[in-house]
């Protein structure tokens, strides 16, 4: 991460053919003792955290910008992806409800336009005491217009319709509108953060994260809250006939055509003199100030493009698990597992975002029956020799173990290896 | 009047509740924002791991037969924010000290304190479990009712919301004396001024270090085994903790004790005010009142408090990124 002068791989490529070597042996190992049909569907899920670990490697890697919010932009892609798709509920649209919804965003528009104008307001002539004061106004009139509508249409939607059922368009529509929904989610916090230390961005994304997550579980006209949502459409043929192979083979290239896309797309960006002037900002920002580089107009931008990507993956991960289920959305799995994947695989470089997805999943997939089946041991043995009386939620413990390892390999990969498996590739051409 | 004790033990007695929680818990965070540098996102597990050492402490005089007229924990408090503070300096020289002495970037650091939040929360239900325990082990709590003047209700307190109470003003009051009166207190905030500066005129960082931690380690413990007397100790106490601490840090303007404590009380009554049911107060003049009267008027519905220190923060953020107290802005 540092921009100091690091001693640059003269050998190109080698240690990539290395990593990926071992990565392939480790994959054919897991198709080997699993089976097939297991082992597609984990490469499918692996791939899915492949886009997040792009999104997160562009955040980080390029800009330096701390996302630890990716679990609420996995969360409201996978929720505008689910409500475009999913078939429509001709409850909903024969209540008054449709017509609630509708004001519902005009005031919502409304509301944001009453704000921007108040935060303007000193070109009317608002002094310094009178503008927060008329800004203040702006977002308690704003708030309580919103919330009693909101309260009025959830209760009439939830009343009549249960809730209010999706919009039963194609697919690839659904993951598009996940990444605009992410991106506007992510221009929102970007606004207000970016311009300060990214420290700030650490607490601003975490705390947005719980807020979109609680927002989604408790939302039961949206979302239909704890009941879940499925079965998602795909957008290949479903295995209806008990053909799993198959159409998670068809996903899987789906999505894999999806990453060498994203891949090729931020590799050209990167090379590119907008890369260039990223790295420049992330190395020194002072330096980049300097040249006339507008920086927080930059990390906007990046930030954004990481958050769509985010987006889209997590459409992508849910469509796949075909269910729907806010609290299925966890720090852990979907923030803090990402991390390990971009800084283990190596900030900056592309191709290790992608080597640390796929192999961090497939560890962390596998380390579940391996924390089982060592605290089983520990019980068996436990009593044997001490007499231990093992608790009887021992299981639920066990995988807690696993929060344990995430936390520890961020410690130590930031200790011993902080440039990770593929380092940044630093050219040193003159 | 009875209305109005009710808004006074809801609203004024909760918030002054929650607010000292979140306040002794922000002095710690923003004390270790302005020496070190970098935002502590483990703080809400010490906390967590505090209130345990407490419960343990006293589940092992309990197993060796002693008995006394105040509740055990209350006792072993104080011993278990010795050991918090310990246990904190025993983190810095591990996790955080040899990333800060190979001089990283400060947002290093604040990903290896999400690393050992993630290992303090995994070590906390590796041992204790995913339950939620009673401090008191099934005792009931002292519960005092102070009788209102012109209510038939009165004002209720329990033991460890007393307690809370006058620890924190006493902790206040103690930092102040700390930080104005004493060398080393005097030292923390130079340091915090300026760092280089207070390097060269020959403050040992390293006592300043340790005296950072043992104030935010043994605060965090108070805070977190208070919290959890009065309500349960859940291993995942820290999770709806985190964000109101950093607002109330932030708030209070980073670096700036006196901006923590009124940061943390202000985030605390904006809670209370904002998930507080409005229409208790007008209901006795229900008769005079021109609309309809509805059941609740709340600002803010329960399930969505944690949108409100989230909301402050936003608005400070953008519109006084110092805080209150003119603190700094990293």
């Amino acid at each position: 991460m540092t921009g100091s002068v690091q001693s640059a791989p003269a050998t190109g490529y080698r240690r990539d053919i290395v990593v990926f070597a071992i990565l392939g042996v480790i994959i054919a190992a897991v198709y080997i003792f699993q089976g097939s049909v297991y082992s597609t569907r984990v490469f499918v899920e692996a791939a899915c955290y492949a886009i997040l670990a792009l999104g997160l490697n562009i955040q980080w890697g390029y800009a330096g910008l701390f996302n630890v919010g990716i679990m609420g932009f996995v969360a409201a892609g996978a929720a505008a992806s689910m409500i475009v798709s999913f078939p429509t509920n001709p409850d909903f649209w024969n209540s008054h409800g449709p017509a609630m919804l509708a004001w519902f965003i005009v005031k919502l528009v409304l509301s944001g336009a009453l704000i921007f104008f108040a935060n303007l307001s000193q070109h009317i002539g608002a002094g310094p005491r009178l503008k927060p004061l008329l800004i203040a106004i702006a977002i308690a009139f704003a708030w309580i217009m919103l919330s009693s509508h909101m309260d009025r249409m959830a209760h009439e939607i939830e009343t009549k319709a249960v809730w209010m059922g999706g919009l039963g368009l194609p697919v690839y529509l659904g993951w598009l509108v996940a990444a605009i929904v992410a991106g506007a989610i992510a221009w929102f916090v970007g606004k207000v953060c970016l311009g300060l230390r990214t420290d700030y961005l650490a607490i601003a994304t975490l705390g947005f994260a719980q807020i979109i997550k609680h927002f989604l579980k408790n939302a039961d006209w949206l979302t239909k809250g704890t009941l879940t949502v499925s079965p998602l459409p795909w957008p290949v043929p479903r295995p209806e006939d008990g053909d799993f192979l198959f159409a998670r083979a068809l996903y899987l290239s789906v999505v894999a055509i999806l990453i060498v896309v994203i891949y090729l797309a931020l590799q050209r960006a990167y090379h590119a003199p907008w890369g260039r002037m990223m790295r420049a900002i992330r190395d020194n920002e002072e330096a980049a100030e300097a040249m006339g580089k507008n920086v927080n107009r930059r990390r906007l931008e990046i930030f954004i493009f990481g958050c769509m990507l985010m987006g889209l993956g997590g459409a992508i991960l849910i469509h796949f698990a075909s269910v729907f289920d806010p609290a299925g959305f966890i720090d852990l799995n979907h923030t803090f597992l990402v991390w390990v994947m971009v800084i283990l695989g190596g900030s900056g470089n592309n191709r290790g975002a992608i080597f640390g997805a796929l192999l961090v999943y497939v560890i962390w997939v596998m380390s579940a029956p391996i924390a089982s089946w060592f605290f089983d041991q520990l019980r068996v043995y436990g009593d044997l020799w001490f007499h231990w009386q093992a608790p009887g939620d021992l299981d639920a413990r066990a995988l807690q173990m696993r929060v344990f390892v995430i936390g520890l390999t961020i410690t130590l990969v930031l200790r011993l290896a902080p440039r990770g498996a593929l380092p940044e590739e630093i050219s040193h051409k003159r | 009047m009875a209305e109005f004790v009710f808004f006074l033990n809801k609203a004024v007695l909760s918030g002054l509740i929650i607010g000292s929680i979140y306040a002794l818990g922000a002095i710690g965070l923003t004390l270790i924002f302005g020496i070190l540098r970098f935002a502590h996102i483990a703080h809400g597990d010490v906390m967590t791991v505090g209130a345990f050492f407490t419960l343990a402490l006293a589940g092992i005089l309990s197993a060796m037969g002693f008995s006394s007229p105040i509740p055990l924990v209350l006792i072993t408090l104080i011993p278990a924010m010795a050991l918090t503070a310990a246990f904190s300096i025993g983190l810095d020289r591990i996790f955080y000290k040899p990333l800060r002495d190979r001089g990283s970037q400060p947002i290093i650091i604040v990903m290896a304190s999400i690393g050992v939040m993630l290992m303090l929360q995994g070590v906390v239900r590796i041992f204790a479990g995913t339950g939620t325990r009673n401090m008191f082990f099934d005792q009931p709590k002292d519960i005092y009712r102070i009788p209102f003047p012109g209510s038939t209700r009165d004002l209720v307190l329990t033991e460890p919301q007393l307690v809370l109470i006058v620890f924190t003003f006493v902790a206040v009051i103690a930092l102040h004396l700390f930080l104005t009166r004493s060398r080393l207190g005097k030292a923390m905030r130079a340091v915090s001024d300026n760092a280089d500066l207070a390097l060269i005129s020959g403050i040992n960082i390293d006592h300043v270090v340790k005296a950072t931690w043992v104030i935010g380690g043994g605060l965090a413990c108070a805070a977190g085994s208070l919290l959890s007397m009065d309500v349960f100790l859940k291993p995942d106490l820290s999770f709806n903790l985190l964000l109101p601490i950093f607002a109330a840090t932030i708030v209070g303007g980073i670096g700036q004790p006196y901006g923590a404590i009124a940061g943390g009380f202000l985030i605390g009554f904006s809670e209370t005010l904002a998930i507080f049911n409005w229409s208790v107060l007008l209901r006795p003049f229900k008769a005079s009142l021109p609309f309809d009267l509805p059941s609740s008027i709340a600002l803010v519905p329960t399930e969505y408090k944690l949108t409100v220190p989230f909301v402050i923060l936003i608005i400070v953020l953008v519109y006084r990124p110092t805080g209150i107290f003119k603190g700094r802005v990293l």
